[in-house]
């Protein structure tokens, strides 16, 4: 994407509690800039399920977004044991997240499905034992 | 009537342009300019921590003073529920309205009995309109004009009743008229106030035109001129109370969650807190719940800039009264219609967008960006802005320049000053001391001077002290 303003962001996956500051920094980001709410909900909602899964499943990864004036791009990337079943983790109520995670209200099997409802385009891949790349659009 | 009303002022003579305002403000509304703190309107949601913070007592919250009760010929008193929790060892709250009626107001109305009538009807909004769970609350100004500001996307999710306060006026002015026969600019209503957000209301509300509140009095100034009545009001009291454990109840924090009776709600309380559970709210943390209380003071509104007593005191003192206290004395079934909606709807208002546009904005977002990574990340103050970030974008917008940033200034300073030491090396070496040189020499050293200076204009306030000292 030219000229495009790009953004990084390191999750810790050994960390709870800092999960979401990536996509409170981008939903911020997108209020000053004049989004409109409904796109910032959007891009939000997707991101923040994104970021939860990457520490939930994946130990953490690397978040990459491209900004400009028409669409938000990001790249979640991470390193972890990558998806057996795409096609089953797309559905909702279906998940693999451990009970201590569920026990604190996640792992409800709505993370993926969340991410493509939310996302204008979303790109799944994913290689077992190396991990996982998602690409996600927002038209704003 | 100013959308973007306020009721926190500075008093600049007292302002010595310290940073601790601007560090403490959740919305970053406060800048320091030429040693003294500015507030800008739109960005500021009169939650008082301004106040709480500054040593100098360079802030003030602006509210009516006694004094007005002459410009009626009815008064009535609206008591909110902190002003109970304000004295010690009460337990009758009849005795503190009696004694307002010794004060001199002409009859007085609990905001607590409207308060219960709010609950009454929340009550049927929560449950007619699950699709908006969890609801917010919406008592406390603060917390609707900072989700007006920063939140577009939970503005649906607030309670469009109006507040007790509101409901309080409305049905008191009624009862005034209908009791006295004088027309409604001859009734004085006056809101005993806990905080300075509450005369913001009066003056400019959200969710209708125009209040009913004519005037807000400081519950701190209220108590020691109520004080001498006390004894006397304990020895005649007048049974005027409307309202029980749940009206009362909401002056603390969880009061309002509690009359809602509610299976599934969350209370936060102190501004920082409040913009954690928004910001999670709108990552859909809290989907599960029924409702969510926000307040902007600690403790709820008895935490409130114009009271007396201690927050966490005053929030026992009030579990305190309420302990004997019948459920509720209020019902709609008596005064249907009472517990009013918003006649207009709260809108969002993108006070922090960058730009005129969205391309403009982010051309501006970009420049931000750019200069941030110039800038230390310190967030020392110096500047006068909170952050390096914020900075940034005052730059952005024109309010600020780059050389604000003292850690740059003195960059360049020492990039200058090695330069001419070169050079000066360099002549000393070749024993090329012509004048060229020395002119050169001479440019640098006015550039260190003008930088110096500039360095100077930030320490403006200190120098001034020391002038007048001398």
């Amino acid at each position: 994407m030219e000229d495009a303003l790009v953004f990084t962001y390191e999750v810790d996956g050994d960390d709870f509690t800092r999960a979401g500051e990536a996509s409170s920094d981008v939903k911020n980001k997108l209020k000053k800039m004049g989004v409109n709410p409904q796109a910032v909900r959007k891009v939000a909602i997707a991101m923040y399920e994104g970021e939860i899964n990457m520490v939930i499943h994946a130990n953490g990864g690397k978040i990459t977004v491209w900004l400009t004036p028409e669409c938000l791009k990001m790249e979640l990337r991470d390193r972890g044991p990558g998806i057996e079943n795409v096609e089953k983790a797309m559905e909702e109520g279906w998940s693999t997240a451990p009970d201590d995670i569920r026990s604190l209200g996640f792992g409800a099997g709505m993370g993926l499905p969340n991410m493509k409802k939310y996302s204008d385009k979303m790109e799944i891949e994913t290689v077992l034992g190396t991990g996982t790349t998602i690409t996600m659009e927002v038209n704003l | 009537m100013n959308k973007f009303e306020r009721s926190v002022r500075l008093m600049p003579e007292l302002c010595k342009g310290c940073i601790n305002c601007i560090k403490y403000c959740p919305t970053q509304a406060i800048r320091v300019r030429n040693g003294k703190a500015v507030i800008t309107d739109q960005y500021c949601i009169d939650c008082g921590e301004c106040i709480r913070i500054c040593q100098n007592h360079a802030k003030v919250a602006v509210y009516d003073s006694l004094d007005s009760l002459e410009q009626y010929e009815y008064t009535v008193a609206l008591p909110a529920p902190t002003l109970y929790s304000q004295f010690n060892n009460l337990d009758d709250v009849n005795i503190v309205l009696t004694a307002l009626l010794y004060l001199g107001f002409d009859d007085v109305f609990e905001v607590s009995g409207a308060a219960e009538l709010v609950s009454e009807e929340s009550r049927k909004y929560l449950k007619e309109n699950k699709d908006k769970w969890p609801l917010i609350s919406s008592a406390c100004p603060s917390v609707v004009r900072l989700i007006r500001v920063r939140f577009p996307n939970l503005i649906e999710h607030l309670i469009p009743i109006d507040p007790p306060v509101e409901v309080a006026a409305q049905m008191a002015r009624q009862r005034a008229m209908e009791q006295t026969g004088l027309p409604s600019e001859k009734i004085g209503i006056f809101f005993l106030s806990p905080c300075p957000s509450k005369v913001s209301y009066a003056r400019s509300p959200l969710g209708k035109e125009k209040s009913e509140i004519d005037h807000v009095l400081a519950i701190k100034d209220i108590y020691p001129v109520l004080l001498p009545f006390m004894n006397e009001a304990s020895k005649s009291t007048l049974d005027l109370s409307i309202s029980g454990r749940i009206g009362i109840g909401w002056g603390a924090a969880g009061g309002e969650a509690g009359g809602l009776l509610a299976e599934s709600y969350l209370a936060a309380d102190g501004i920082q807190n409040v913009l954690q559970v928004l910001e999670d709210m709108e990552n859909r943390k809290f989907e599960r719940l029924q409702f969510i209380e926000l307040n902007a003071c600690h403790g709820g509104c008895v935490g409130g800039t114009l009271t007396v007593e201690n927050a966490y005191v005053a929030k026992t003192k009030l579990a305190r009264l309420r302990k004997y206290q019948a459920v509720s004395l209020s019902h709609l079934e008596d005064q249907p219609g009472s517990a009013t909606y918003w006649k207009k709807p709260v809108e969002y208002e993108p006070v922090f967008q960058l730009g005129k546009n969205l391309k403009e904005s982010f051309h501006m977002l970009n420049q931000v960006e750019e200069y941030c990574n110039k800038f230390p990340g310190l967030d020392c103050g110096s500047c006068g802005a909170p952050s390096c970030k914020a900075l940034a974008e005052d730059i952005v917008r024109g309010e600020a320049k780059e050389t604000d940033c003292i850690y740059l200034l003195k960059e360049s300073i020492h990039e200058i000053s090695t330069e001419i030491t070169q050079m000066t090396t360099e002549a000393l070496e070749s024993d090329a001391g012509d004048s060229g040189c020395i002119h050169m020499l001479q440019s640098f050293i006015c550039q260190i001077a003008d930088q110096m200076e500039r360095l100077d204009s930030h320490m403006e306030v200190f120098h001034k002290k020391e002038e007048e000292e001398e």
